[in-house]
């Protein structure tokens, strides 16, 4: 995880204190894995089960009939179509999304570090209030323009969306991380001959590899994570993954099939934990990075 | 080639303004072909500035820069035919030492079997052959170096420019890599412009100084005119260590010519100002500096011989700085510090009070007002 | 910089001339254009909405009515209690995420062994969207099959919790799904503030007598100010916009019990067919977030400036 490069060696605790700075980080640890737990041994066992107040304990009948459910057969507004669909949906939308919003982020923090003009300071400015804004008061004229684009309830609409409002954060990142690169490497290279994409391509970016996963994973979590622009801009046929599992869970009449619904929320949150566990550090920095802006 | 008459690279009239803030104040220069032009000054001074705009990696605002008689100042610096070594050496991480070294013929579409003889020959110059294949993290401080010239050299530029290049290395290394890079000087003949705040580096290698202050010349010269007449007495201070004595006093005149009196703590001393410095410009009653480096000031056996013009005064020592090589003598005169520089060998300790043989023909005068030299 | 600002011309124009000059602006124009549109170009537009009488589509917005948007929204009743509901939820998500946070950085400060695993789990939530983080608490809050129905399966028939289906208590359950998503990360945010403090600060005040008490409270918590900072503005910027979770949890209700302004605004604009209204509370949930980044924002830039 987040590197830790010096403890505070100054601190000395004994032993008893140890012991209950432990148990207290457990049971902490607890708390925070209590509810995937509860989805996980909740998705394996049969409805009954749950239902009788067994919502804690493991499966007496271990199953993975709701994990089929959710993913194939499971009723989303009318169609009985499982949740498959809209994972590919929020796949195609965050692939394009991510990529256009990481080479322009790229591309715009290297401008506004090795090529500064005047007023740079203020076209960031700019960039960065962009990644706070709620994106309630882009809805309604987004809607317009999609429209008038002709990209209403399409997933290319989604993809635009998700590019443009993920700018900010992405020039936010590679800015940063290029500020702190070497401005003598980029004279160096001018007086080698190179020119404003030779030095990109062959100086910072083979050098940008950590800033761009760091990057990519932020974008990646953002946009698959993402609900409100899903709900407000996409219809059956384009609903992203977020925006099918909430259709799933809350508007399904009759029975409530809850080892479904925990089914379907560890689908919804299987691609972004697996990036999480598979580069957790990574994902950390890039929270961090969003968050003080250093 | 250019001709003998006219100068290799000059600078006139050059300005360099952020905002409001001016940089440079107006930069007059000249540089011989084959010289070595050291630019030195306090940091904030402007000199990296100077040397950036030399190199085209910073538009000027005012002024002209031409080598060879042709104005520059436009070019890109890829065009300017430089090759530059950067404090941080700027070697690119993601390459070898032998990509870095051909990185600008790369760019400018050297075809590879020439780009790699021209890499042997110069790693073959700066020992780094062995090094060729390694990536700039596996490198020593002072091997990073070697490459960094390595890169320079390989381009054959009309002109070098460096940029503090021995900054980040350790005392030892520095000097090593100093007596290096004036022997490439010596045999390549080139034309070298050399950023340092460190004098003594600015004194063993130029054939030119010129010494910058607030983005303005002080002063432009030989080594041993900025060290012995300093045009004044902010130079005076800046460069050589310990630095040259600054002293108060007054002149007089007598019938052998001018003299100088100087207040102590009880009474006051009457020094003889021989005539190598008691120009026609002095007259009675004037205040004066004078200045007086730590070599001049010995014990009264290890003045200079030769020297007519050598006058004692006695101090009460405060503190002995044994430097191995000689002794510093610190004492106070006149109300300020004055530091002496005697043998190895001589016998002086804290508190006893001893003479201090003055060469004067060594010492100049500046004059407190406009600090210039007299 | 590579290339400072300038009033003159610069050098890298030679023959290669305008384009070559203009590269770097031209490469960032596309970017800053998109921005500028679907950022600030959207605020005017939603403000001048929220002075028309618009009802379904933008295109039907054909009178000016001054502030009677803004006026109809504070007096509606579901707008005033969206407020309230964020009034509860924002203070007592941001206290309890910085408490939590905090005290969970100072412990895992202590050289604990097995840090390389914890920390990861008191992240992970923060990976996870809203919507999944709602359903799982949903459930799990739910008194027919949860919390509630489990205690009561182990035997203790009396136990009662029904938090999420009480009107008074449903916005206290938000807050507990909301901290649990982000307290992980304001530790990690505290944990990078601890790391950063000068080990030798703290042995310094350790030779002058100080206890572990008094490091923490005299030195290393004062020490932390621009990460508690930082900790605030993401916080107020994150409760203020909250939205997907309250819809998967609760969908605001019960009743009007959940309801806050994000939701106001979406129903509004899209359920109640009053845009006017809805872009108005747009705007004020803009006002809201703004007069909590922009100064934020102003002094870091600043800083970055100096230094």
């Amino acid at each position: 995880m987040s590197a830790a490069p010096s403890q505070n060696v100054a601190i000395r605790t004994g032993r008893v204190t140890r012991a209950v700075i432990y148990t207290l980080l457990i049971l902490a640890a607890a708390y925070y894995l209590l509810p995937f737990y509860i989805m996980l041994v909740n998705s394996l066992k049969p409805l009954a089960e749950i239902q009788q107040g067994r919502m804690m304990a493991l499966p007496l009948e271990w199953t993975l009939d709701p994990w089929r459910s959710a993913w194939s057969t499971a009723q989303i507004g009318v169609s009985p179509t499982g949740l498959r669909p809209y994972f590919m949906n929020s796949f195609l939308m965050v692939v394009p999304a991510v990529v256009i919003s990481t080479a322009l982020g790229a591309l715009n923090g290297y401008v506004l570090t090795k090529w500064r003009f005047r007023g740079d300071g203020y076209v960031f400015g700019l960039m960065l209030f962009a990644c706070f804004i709620p994106f309630q008061i882009a809805v309604i004229p987004m809607a317009a323009v999609l429209g008038w684009l002709g990209l209403s309830g399409t997933i290319a609409g989604l993809v635009l969306v998700h590019a443009v409002y993920g700018l900010g954060f992405t020039t936010l990142f590679f800015r940063n991380f290029y500020a702190a690169f070497p401005t003598e490497l980029v004279r160096s290279a001018m007086v080698d001959g190179a020119g404003f994409f030779r030095i990109f391509t062959r100086i910072l970016l083979p050098l940008s590899t950590p800033i761009i996963i760091v990057t990519v994973i932020w974008q990646f979590t953002n946009v698959w994570n993402d609900f409100l622009f899903g709900a407000s801009f996409s219809d059956f046929d384009s609903f992203p993954m977020t925006v099918a599992l909430n259709n799933l869970v809350n508007s399904s009449t009759g029975v409530k099939e809850y080892n479904v619904h925990f089914a379907g929320a560890i689908l919804a949150a299987l691609p972004t934990l697996i990036v999480y566990i598979v580069s957790g550090r990574y994902f950390v920095r890039g929270l961090m990075a969003g968050a003080v802006k250093g | 080639m250019s001709s003998p008459q006219t100068a290799f690279m000059q600078i006139s009239g050059l300005r360099k303004r952020f905002g409001t803030l001016e940089i440079l104040k107006g930069i007059d220069l000249e540089l011989e072909q084959g010289g070595f032009l050291v630019l030195v000054g306090p940091s904030g001074c402007g000199k990296s500035t100077l040397l950036n705009t030399i190199a085209g990696l910073e538009p000027i605002s005012d002024g002209t820069i031409s080598v060879e008689g042709r104005e520059i100042n436009d070019l890109h610096p890829s065009k300017r035919d430089i090759a530059m070594v950067f404090q941080s050496y700027a070697l690119y991480p993601n390459m070898t030492v032998a990509g870095n070294i051909a990185f600008g013929m790369e760019m400018r579409g050297v075809p590879k079997p020439e780009r790699d003889k021209a890499i042997e020959s110069v790693a073959k110059t700066l020992q780094i052959s062995h090094l060729l294949d390694r990536k700039p993290s596996q490198l020593s401080g002072g091997q990073r170096q070697r490459v960094a010239m390595g890169r320079a050299l390989v381009r054959d530029p009309k002109l070098f420019l460096f940029d503090e290049p021995l900054s980040n290395l350790d005392a030892k290394l520095r000097v090593d890599m100093r007596i290096e890079i004036k022997r490439l000087h010596a045999t390549t003949g080139k034309t070298i412009i050399y950023v340092t705040h460190d004098q003594i580096e600015a004194m063993t290698l130029a054939t030119k100084i010129a010494v910058l202050k607030d983005g303005e010349l002080q002063q432009v010269g030989t080594p041993a005119e900025i060290y012995n007449r300093p045009a004044n007495i902010f130079v005076a201070d800046f460069m050589g260590s310990p630095s040259m004595n600054l002293l108060a006093g007054k002149v007089a005149t007598t019938a052998d010519g001018f003299v100088l009196d100087m207040a102590l703590k009880d009474g006051s001393v009457r020094l003889k100002l021989p005539s190598s410095i008691a120009s026609s410009a002095l007259a009675a009653g004037q205040d004066v500096i004078l200045g007086i480096r730590p070599e001049a000031i010995t014990d009264r056996d290890g003045a200079d011989r030769n020297s007519k013009s050598v006058e004692t005064v006695h101090g009460r020592v405060e503190l002995v700085e044994p430097a191995g090589s000689d002794t510093f003598v610190i004492t106070h005169l006149a109300g300020k510090e004055v530091t002496a520089r005697m043998r190895a060998d001589a016998v002086v300790k804290p508190g006893e009070t001893v003479p201090f043989a003055f060469n004067l023909e060594k010492a100049v005068l500046f004059d407190p007002a406009s600090q210039k030299r007299l | 910089m590579a290339a400072a600002p300038s009033p003159t011309r610069r050098p890298a124009t030679d023959h290669v001339g305008w384009l070559q000059d203009n590269l770097p602006k031209l490469v960032l124009a596309p970017s800053f254009a998109a921005i500028l549109v679907c950022v600030y170009g959207f605020i005017l537009f939603t403000l001048w909405l929220s002075f028309t009488n618009a009802k379904l589509l933008p295109t039907d917005f054909d009178r000016y009515v001054g502030l009677a948007n803004y006026v109809a929204l504070f007096e509606h009743r579901n707008w005033r209690i969206s407020l309230t509901n964020l009034a509860i939820f924002a203070p007592l998500y941001m206290i309890l995420c910085t408490i939590i946070g905090l005290g969970l950085a100072i412990l895992l400060d202590q050289k604990i062994r097995i840090e390389g695993v914890l920390r990861p789990i008191y992240l992970y939530p923060m990976a996870l969207s809203f919507i999944v983080t709602g359903v799982a608490w949903k459930w799990f809050l739910d008194p027919g099959i949860g919390l509630e129905a489990v205690v009561r399966s182990w035997g203790w028939e009396a136990f009662e919790f029904r938090w999420i289906k009480n009107n008074d208590m449903a916005i206290y359950t938000i807050v507990i799904a909301a901290v649990w998503q982000s307290s992980g990360f304001v530790m990690a945010m505290f944990l990078a503030g601890l790391r950063g403090i000068d080990n030798e600060i703290l042995k310094a005040a350790q030779i002058d007598g100080a206890s572990n008490w008094h490091l923490y409270t005299r030195i290393i918590i004062p020490l932390m100010r621009p990460a508690f900072l930082s900790a605030f503005v993401v916080l107020a910027h994150l409760a203020i916009k909250t939205y997907d979770l309250v819809i998967a949890m609760t969908g605001g209700g019960p009743g009007r019990a959940t309801y806050i302004p994000a939701i106001a605004m979406y129903d509004f604009t899209f359920t109640r067919q009053s845009m006017g209204i809805g872009a108005s509370s747009a705007i004020i949930m803009l006002c809201m977030i703004a007069a909590v980044i922009v100064p934020y924002l102003y002094s870091e830039l600043r800083q970055g400036r100096q230094q």
